[in-house]
């Protein structure tokens, strides 16, 4: 049923630190890697050894520049995948019944066998967060790694997502952000999560921790007085020979 | 968004023949015999070649029957299960005047308001997407419906009422245009509250996430012909609204008639192409892009 539960016993989801991801994209590549292999059809590429190469990826980092009005601009890498809405309006589009919010942990899964492919969801999804497959016609979208976090086959630290799992940062962090005591959930409160495009309406339930402030770099060498730079207005031997340079052809004034 | 034929020719030669459709449902001296014949042909090659053209572009069309579940929140199966219903009620009905020479008007009322569901929840299908400003607005059910009811009077030979609901469409889909040039910026989505980092100074989208293209680019990003948008919205005026119009005014006869439609579809079908090439989808927004 495409309707949404009215709410979840759950809400699992991922927490992103946009301060300490450092934009080297192995998350993108474990998610690739796992979700080929696992869960429904395999990832798609194509061209993949021609210079129009493209594929299917649940997960992807942009990065991008932000330049403060007083400040030197910073380089912010931005790992996105689906952010599991509370109110999630690739759910309620889709005609068939493929695409569910699950009621136990609020995971938006796709039930491929029932897809169309028609692409209605991806046109919903404000964020880019659902790739319909080129070879497989169907429309894949991040699964939480919900075959790693419940699979007892696996070994105890491994069952959390894949991209989760393979961050040297630690920059995303998986847990129940519906449960206020999680750790998931304090460090939202203590950092300051945030939402993407809260104006849609579609009430994410992974969050965005904001760069941290820059440091300002206190003054601590007491040598420091004695190495100013040599002063602007040259006096002596300096400001005989920046007058001499500056009086040979084509020298600096 | 990316301007795909099969969509242009669906939302275009649907509108039409459902249009036709109900212009037949609700006429009190229906034709019959092989008039009758004539016009639910060209109705139904219409409004089935449309909505058959539409399935060209799903992944798996062989699941398509899947499609008429989810009525209770979706509009692409509420229209479906609208297009199915009108069809078949409406064959009953053109079976009655074709073959029996008899007007089973109830069933061509109920046909009539099935033509006008389908091509509102066709027009819901679009409008929903909180994603598309553009889009999202009361002028794209309104232009949706005044063009099929238009197209459908023009169609079936109603000068009068070709005449006032085509000058509708016309100013509708001026106010479209009006509105929707600014509606994106309106919607308060940018990339400033998409990265949710605009608090930190001016974000500008500095790496794409991978050198080639994807999906969400071909798919959503479409900035190719966008350029040509006046002139073509000069010739969409021309030939869907104001050829037809002179025509009506100065008299019809079988060849104008055939002029006016044919000026008619090939002006829907670049309405059609600006409505999908304009439309920005905020997803654009994380590639720097609109
Ligand atoms: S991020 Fe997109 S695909 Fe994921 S739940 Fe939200 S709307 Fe749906
Ligand atoms: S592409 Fe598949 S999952 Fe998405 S709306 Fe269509 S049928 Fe549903
Ligand atoms: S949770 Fe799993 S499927 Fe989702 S982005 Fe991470 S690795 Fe990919």
């Amino acid at each position: 049923m495409t309707t949404l539960p009215t709410s979840t016993d759950k809400k699992l989801g991922l927490v992103i630190d946009l301060d300490t991801c450092v934009g080297c994209h192995a998350c993108v590549v474990s998610c690739k890697g796992w979700n080929t292999e696992n869960y429904g059809a395999p990832l798609s590429d194509q061209n993949a050894y021609s210079g129009a190469a493209s594929g299917t990826f649940l997960n992807r980092v942009h990065s991008y520049e932000v330049q403060p009005a007083d400040k030197a601009a910073q380089l912010i890498h931005f790992p996105k995948s689906c952010l599991h809405c509370e109110d999630a309006p690739c759910v309620t589009v889709c005609p068939t019944g493929a695409s569910y919010k699950r009621v136990e942990d609020g995971i938006v899964l796709v039930n491929e066998k029932d897809c169309i492919g028609c692409g209605l969801c991806a046109w919903a999804c404000p964020y880019g967060a659902r790739e319909l497959d080129a070879e497989e016609k169907v429309m894949k979208k991040c699964t939480l790694c919900v075959d790693r976090i419940y699979n007892t086959n696996l070994p105890e630290e491994d069952r959390q997502p894949a991209c989760v799992r393979t961050c040297p940062a630690g920059a995303r962090h998986f847990g129940d952000l519906g449960d206020p005591d999680s750790d998931v959930s304090q460090l939202v409160a203590e950092r300051g999560g945030f939402d993407l495009m809260p104006e849609q309406g579609t009430k994410p339930v992974n969050k965005y921790l904001p760069p941290r402030p820059k440091d300002v770099e206190p003054e601590f060498d007491i040598l420091a007085p004695y190495l100013e730079p040599i002063a602007t207005d040259g006096k002596g031997f300096v400001g005989w020979l920046d007058k001499a340079l500056s009086a040979l052809p084509g020298g600096a004034k | 968004m990316h301007p795909a034929p099969s969509v242009i020719i669906f939302t275009t030669f649907s509108g039409l023949g459902f249009g036709l459709l109900f212009w037949l449902g609700i006429d009190a001296t229906a034709p019959t015999g092989w008039v009758a014949f004539v016009f639910f042909a060209i109705a139904y090659l219409m409004a089935v070649g449309g909505l058959v053209a539409s399935t060209f572009h799903l992944g798996h069309p062989e699941r398509a029957i899947k499609a008429f579940s989810q009525w209770r929140s979706s509009w692409l199966s509420r229209e479906g299960i609208a297009a199915v219903f009108t069809l078949l009620i409406m064959a009953l009905y053109g079976a009655g005047l074709v073959f029996f020479g008899a007007q089973w008007s109830p069933l061509g009322w109920l046909g009539a308001l099935g033509a006008l569901a389908t091509v509102f929840t066709t027009s819901m299908i679009y409008t929903q997407l909180k994603t598309v400003p553009r889009w999202h607005h009361w002028t794209t059910p309104a232009l949706f419906l005044a063009l099929s009811l238009g197209g459908g009077a023009l169609l079936s030979g109603r000068v009068t009422v070709a005449l006032v609901l085509l000058l509708v469409a016309a100013a509708v889909q001026i106010a479209a245009w009006y509105f929707g040039d600014t509606r994106l910026k309106a919607s308060g989505t940018s990339l400033a509250s998409a990265t949710g980092l605009g608090g930190i100074g001016e974000v500008r989208a500095f790496e794409p996430p991978h050198t080639g293209t994807n999906y969400l680019l071909k798919e959503f990003v479409h900035v190719v012909g966008r350029k040509h948008a006046t002139q073509l919205r000069l010739i969409t005026l021309l030939l869907a609204f104001a050829v037809p119009i002179a025509i009506l005014l100065l008299g019809v006869n079988h060849i104008t008639a055939l002029l006016a439609v044919v000026s008619h579809i090939a002006g829907v079908l670049c309405l059609r192409w600006l409505f999908f090439a304009q439309a920005e989808h905020v997803v654009g927004l994380y590639y720097g892009k609109r």
